[in-house]
């Protein structure tokens, strides 16, 4: 090739030798690899600052700190390098404990040309495919990181944390909380920072689900099973294996799939629907409800021992009113979004529509303001969400007072924030930004009263 | 225009030497012209352990010898040759330069243990020469396998690449001679 080096592949040479590091620094030039060498450990970590290096060769045998101590170092500082020790027929148990210690292969002083060059094309070939795959493992990690999760108040940074905390085991987890909180979400994040991210994660609603379908629905069924069971089929517990099965509404489910289910949980084991054949499946299982499982326990309507097996780790998510700190930010974050899928510039709520959206009390918690928030984005003239945008009319609407003395503003602003943080004093003084006993002397001065 | 030099390293037959005149003649397409007048020690490479000789020892000698030749040098030996790293090379060139040699000895079909092959193994040193001269005109391994600056560890590589060189490397060797011309 005309002059130009073949590959842009690096080599570093380790040697105490100059004759080596010098016939090897030509061999590999003359291949157009970037070549470098070092005659000591020393030398050597100064030279990582030139990498990072695809290969080094590293001589097992040098003065001072020896080529096995140095390829800990080496690997700290850069552990995608590929290493291949060099050693002396004598060290050959030398180059065994390097190869433990994670170098990619060693040779033997001195080295057949035709073994070094097969070798070092292999290291290349096997670096290349680590690096692909790292790749793709943090691209994939970025496609199913799944939907953020949105809150900053103490109450979902607790969800989160303990969110956090299980996903780094495999325990299985359960998720309490009211229709439309965002169970699946939290599902979801357990899943992706899990160390089952790269397999699937599937989710069963077992109340969408008939009682009669949802025994096929989670173990499958062979052909024939039963009539229209054309095909043999998988099931979800099945397709879960390596990953996660998400059991939406489980408290939904009959008495007697509860019993095939503890089953299934104890084994990791089923046969389908019509079957005989002993499927194995290694899966983790997130199941999350809004019933109240602990009173179905006492009714008899929910087995006691299947309750204990899924209830290990349990993640309550507070309903929406009780964290209104979050109401903006999730308003903002769902804004954010509809701007982009509808494509409108609609960039803000207005400050008497916010207040109307943190005061209403969201029985339908966060599916609710997501379907309020996409009804107004429908609806609203750029560049803000207004109050009459939204589906509720039912708060009164914050007026300024007709006496526009600074006394009569601050008297009913002072009433406007008692009435929004339920006359929680500490909270109001907070947000007004002045101590509790002014305030107490303001609510006293303009003869302010609680409903 | 520079020449190059063919240089007898012995042992080595002056039949050898002369084999390779025309053929690298043509494929540089520049004159090709034998010096035997001076004597090399080769001694002075030989490695007594391994029973074999260090072709950068030749190759530092033969740049003594020649401190102003204009071209291109080669010495050819029919010595076992070796780089203190490697178990053996058939060949060494100063990459950027001016000297380079080339061994006859692991190119012989005999030292396999096959019938002697004297047009394979002139094939075979023509291929070698040309190689090694290509370094010195700053080629680097080309990954084309038929071109001869393909990089070959085993005379079974040597045997698949033509003795030539590939429409890229042949315009840098050109390019080379016309700058030095």
């Amino acid at each position: 090739m005309n002059g130009k080096p073949v590959r842009q592949n690096s080599i570093l040479i380790v040697d105490d030798e100059i004759v080596v590091r010098d016939s090897l620094s030509k061999w590999f030039k003359q291949d157009g690899y970037r070549v470098d060498s070092a005659e000591d450990a020393a030398h050597a970590l100064k030279k990582m600052s030139c990498g990072p290096w695809d290969i080094i060769l590293l001589d097992i045998k040098m003065p001072g700190m020896s080529g096995l101590e140095l390829q800990k170092h080496l690997h700290e500082i850069d552990s995608a390098s590929t290493i291949i020790m060099i050693t002396a027929f004598a060290s050959v148990e030398s180059a065994v404990q390097a190869l433990k210690e994670g170098a990619f292969d060693y040779v033997t002083k001195p080295v057949d040309p035709d073994h070094l060059s097969h070798l070092v094309q292999k290291a290349i070939q096997h670096k290349k495919l680590a690096d692909e795959n790292a790749q793709l493992r943090q691209h994939i990690t970025e496609i199913t990181r799944g939907e953020d999760i949105v809150g900053n108040s103490p109450q979902m940074k607790k969800v989160i944390e303990l969110a956090k905390t299980v996903a780094q085991t495999d325990t299985t987890a359960m998720i309490r909380g009211e229709s439309g909180s965002g169970k699946e979400i939290i599902a979801r994040a357990i899943h992706a920072n899990s160390a089952r991210r790269y397999f699937p994660i599937i989710a069963v609603n077992c109340g969408a689900v008939p009682e009669t379908l949802l025994e096929s629905e989670l173990f499958g069924h062979e052909k024939g099973a039963f009539t229209g069971a054309q095909f043999r089929r998988k099931g979800k517990f099945e397709m879960a294996d390596g990953g996660t099965i998400f059991l939406d509404e489980i408290g939904t489910i009959s008495v007697k799939m509860q019993v095939q289910l503890l089953r299934v949980i104890e084994t990791k084991q089923f046969t389908r629907v019509g079957g005989n054949e002993v499927i194995a499946s290694d899966f983790r299982i997130i199941c999350a409800t809004n019933h109240d499982l602990e009173a179905a326990v006492k009714a008899g309507t929910f087995r006691e021992d299947l309750y204990y097996r899924l209830n290990v780790f349990t993640i309550f998510i507070p309903p929406l009113r009780e964290r209104k700190a979050d109401i903006p930010l999730l308003a903002r974050h769902f804004l954010t979004r509809y701007t982009i899928s509808m494509n409108k510039p609609v960039k803000d709520i207005s400050p008497d529509a916010m207040d109307m959206l943190v005061r209403y009390d969201w029985p339908g918690n966060v599916r609710e303001l997501e379907n309020v928030i996409e009804r107004a984005m429908v609806l609203a003239a750029p560049p803000s969400i207004r109050p009459d945008d939204l589906p509720f009319q039912l708060i009164p609407k914050h007026h300024a007072p007709a006496d526009e003395s600074i006394d009569a503003v601050e008297k009913a602003h002072i009433e406007h924030v008692l009435a929004k943080y339920g006359w929680n004093i500490t909270h109001s003084a907070h947000v007004l930004d002045i101590d509790r006993v002014t305030l107490y002397n303001k609510i006293a001065r303009y003869g302010l009263v609680k409903p | 225009m520079p020449s190059i030099l063919l240089v007898p390293i012995p042992p080595v037959t002056m039949e050898r030497i002369t084999s390779l005149r025309l053929p690298l003649q043509s494929i540089f397409d520049t004159d090709t012209v034998i010096d035997a007048s001076i004597h090399l020690d080769i001694i002075a490479a030989l490695d007594m352990y391994r029973n074999q000789y260090n072709s950068s020892i030749l190759l530092a000698s033969l740049k003594e010898r020649f401190p102003q030749h204009e071209g291109k040098i080669l010495g050819v030996s029919e010595v076992d040759f070796f780089v203190p790293v490697l178990t053996y090379v058939f060949g060494e060139a100063q990459l950027n330069g001016t000297v380079a040699v080339v061994s006859v000895y692991r190119l012989d079909d005999t030292l396999y243990g096959l019938p002697e092959n004297p047009r394979r193994l002139n094939e075979r040193l023509v291929k070698e020469a040309v190689h090694e001269l290509g370094h010195t005109f700053g080629l680097y391994h080309c990954l084309d396998y038929d071109c001869v600056m393909h990089s070959s560890t085993t005379v079974e590589d040597i045997d698949i690449k033509r003795d030539n060189f590939c429409p890229a490397c042949s315009r840098a060797v050109k390019r080379h001679l016309h700058a030095r011309s």
